[in-house]
């Protein structure tokens, strides 16, 4: 006997049943929510911070414990940060977000009433307790001779870098090559749209593109996140990658917020202390530990500090601001469309 | 065509109709009908048919279209061929191993479509195995092309035309083709006269099935797929890239705008197994 995908081979109607089986159907759906507890804490975080965030969440309930309180049971997860901005929109019931892209947490307050649209006022250096900026990797040796952004235009330098429209990290390696053409009296459209034409691949994710760049061995250099790019180097093996800073890049500055929607009178004390100690020394020494360049180095081993070398690094203020970078650059027909329009 | 008179009493002396039918009509509501429902109620009510058309007429999102049905149709078409012979030659032969490759043409429905994705692309990116081989051999550059695409569909969609086609080969009345054969048929006449068309239907069924799965595929596309805007940049990722800008209503747009083609697609696959049904006699 064939089925048909579409049309049935008999269609009667006896509907005595049908109602009853529907409404309790229905009803079996609409069970209650399940309630936080006072212990339990749920943080909605980005892709490269998981290593960062086992540690710190440890690190934590210890401290948590010692001023007195419950074991508490943390849970983090992790994943693109416009996808987990979109879950927490739609429900998901975190009590912090600590995203890649202030944009991102700015839509959580654009689009519910979860947290007040100054969210970003409310912690120190912006909301955001540790930073990052955009490095190159390239192959060992460094074989096309690869210094700066200029280098990424020559004729047989093929460029990893995943896609603005749904990664965060993209949209900073955009931003970066943008603001050296700025720095450098060039033009700055002209040059971005010049580097995504060496652009053979946009992966979807940052991790992608390491992979895409690390493990399938296309291109000449990844446009990485500085942790993604130690981390790479870490465990793909030192004699296979160097790492290259170019003359200018950006100050990424991935915040964190409480969702206040979200909280409880029983587990607002856990989920602010939970924020508030980022920033304490040795939450700053985790950051440092994990290739985030922190603020605070009064516990941070001197050598995870050193590692970082000097680097001109804009702002997004200096680009202008995420509310008018957003939908100028990566909007619907925003620059980054009328790249590829255009070609 | 004849249509079937429609009974409002029970067709078969079974009790239990009408619960049965109150269980059908849930689960379809609910896991089916309402997000469906849901989806074209936001699209044509909530945004409007013609500011959709004004997000799907476009130049990339075409382009997109065309390379999502493009290439699911010659995957399915690929997988139609060899799905029926890899079905034949499961039923009718015996040697060693068979049971093993039986069970491995499941392990596209088993098998995450992001593992899928990143081992294909493992395999066919320019160092790995194939990739690498076929390289150097043609200069054919498989993963991140639109070739990739095609492999990567011809990988989901196969199981769908081994499965729906392998129980009736199993049915198949042996007799017929040995009375062909002494009645004077060549063998190729046997194969296009006697054994294609029972297969027809069936073959049909397990290609829509296969079409219409890799029409939405994401999870292994996007490994192997270059994703570059115009060249290998599928549909369902324009759908993801309107969710990461908060763009409910273009991404519902293009959802719309492939529900209708793919729903097209079926209804004529449907017309066409009708009428060769119908050419067959009763089967």
């Amino acid at each position: 006997m064939l089925i048909s995908p579409l049309f049935p081979q008999r269609f009667g109607a006896g509907f005595r049943g049908t109602f009853a089986a529907i409404v309790i159907g229905l009803a079996a759906l609409a069970g209650p929510a399940p309630q936080a507890s006072a212990e339990t804490l749920l943080n909605v975080s980005y892709d490269p911070t998981r290593e960062f965030y086992r540690d710190y969440n440890a690190w934590f309930s210890d401290w948590w414990v010692k001023q007195g309180n419950p074991a508490p049971q943390i849970e983090t997860s992790h994943g693109g940060s416009g996808a987990q901005a979109r879950a927490v929109i739609d429900g998901l019931a975190a009590q912090v977000v600590t995203l890649a892209l202030a944009s991102d947490i700015d839509q959580i307050a654009n689009k519910t009433t979860l947290l007040p649209k100054d969210w970003q006022s409310r912690l120190p250096h912006n909301s955001a307790p540790y930073t990052s900026t955009i490095v190159f990797l390239v192959r060992e040796g460094n074989p096309k001779g690869i210094k700066d952004w200029g280098d990424l235009l020559k004729d047989d330098v093929q460029v990893i870098t995943p896609n603005p429209k749904t990664s965060g990290g993209a949209r900073w390696n955009y931003l970066a090559a943008w603001g050296y053409a700025q720095t450098n009296g060039l033009d700055p459209k002209q040059f971005v749209a010049d580097l995504y034409k060496h652009v053979p691949v946009l992966d979807t994710g940052a991790r992608g593109s390491t992979t895409t760049f690390a493990q399938r061995g296309i291109g000449d250099v990844l446009l990485a996140w500085e942790n993604e790019a130690y981390l790479a180097v870490n465990e793909l093996g030192e004699d296979k990658f160097d790492i290259v800073v170019p003359s200018v890049s950006v100050l990424a500055e991935p915040p964190v917020a409480l969702v206040d929607g979200n909280l409880t009178d029983a587990n607002r004390p856990l989920a602010t202390a939970y924020l508030e100690q980022l920033y304490s020394p040795e939450a700053q020494a985790l950051a440092f530990k994990h290739y985030f360049r922190a603020w605070d180095t009064s516990a941070a081993d001197p050598a995870d500090v050193a590692r970082f070398p000097e680097v001109k690094r804009l702002s997004i203020a200096d680009f202008g601001g995420w509310a008018k970078v957003q939908p100028e650059h990566f909007g619907d027909g925003g620059i980054f469309d009328q790249i590829y329009q255009a070609q | 065509m004849t249509l079937r008179p429609f009974a409002l009493r029970s067709p078969t002396p079974m009790p239990g109709w009408g619960l049965s039918f109150g269980v059908m009509m849930t689960t379809l509501s609910v896991i089916v009908l309402v997000p469906m429902a849901a989806l074209l109620w936001r699209g044509f009510i909530g945004f409007g048919p013609a500011e959709m058309w004004e997000v799907v007429n476009r130049p990339r999102v075409w382009s997109a279209l065309a390379l999502s049905f493009r290439a699911a149709l010659i995957a399915s078409v690929f997988n139609l061929v060899f799905g029926v012979a890899l079905a034949w030659v499961l039923v009718r032969y015996r040697f060693p191993g068979k049971r093993i490759i039986d069970a491995a043409v499941d392990l596209p429905f088993a098998l995450p479509t992001a593992v899928a994705g990143i081992a294909l692309t493992a395999i066919y990116a320019p160092n790995g195995f194939f990739g690498a081989a076929l390289d150097q051999a043609f200069g054919l550059k498989v993963a991140y092309t639109e070739l990739g695409i095609w492999i990567a569909l011809v990988f989901v969609g196969l199981p769908f035309v081994v499965r729906t086609v392998q129980p009736v080969i199993e049915e198949i009345d042996r007799e017929t083709e040995e009375a062909s054969a002494t009645l004077g048929a060549t063998r190729l006449r046997t194969l296009t006269h006697v054994v294609l068309p029972t297969l027809t239907p069936a073959a049909l069924t397990g290609f829509a099935l296969a079409l219409a799965r890799s029409v939405g595929e994401y999870g292994s596309v996007i490994f192997i797929a270059g994703n570059l805007p115009n060249v290998t940049e599928i549909a369902p990722l324009l759908i993801v890239i309107r969710l990461e800008e908060f763009d409910y209503d273009g991404a519902v747009a293009i959802a719309i705008a492939m529900l209708s083609i793919s729903f097209t697609m079926l209804l004529v696959i449907n017309l066409i197994q009708i009428m060769s049904r119908r050419r067959m006699g009763a089967v």
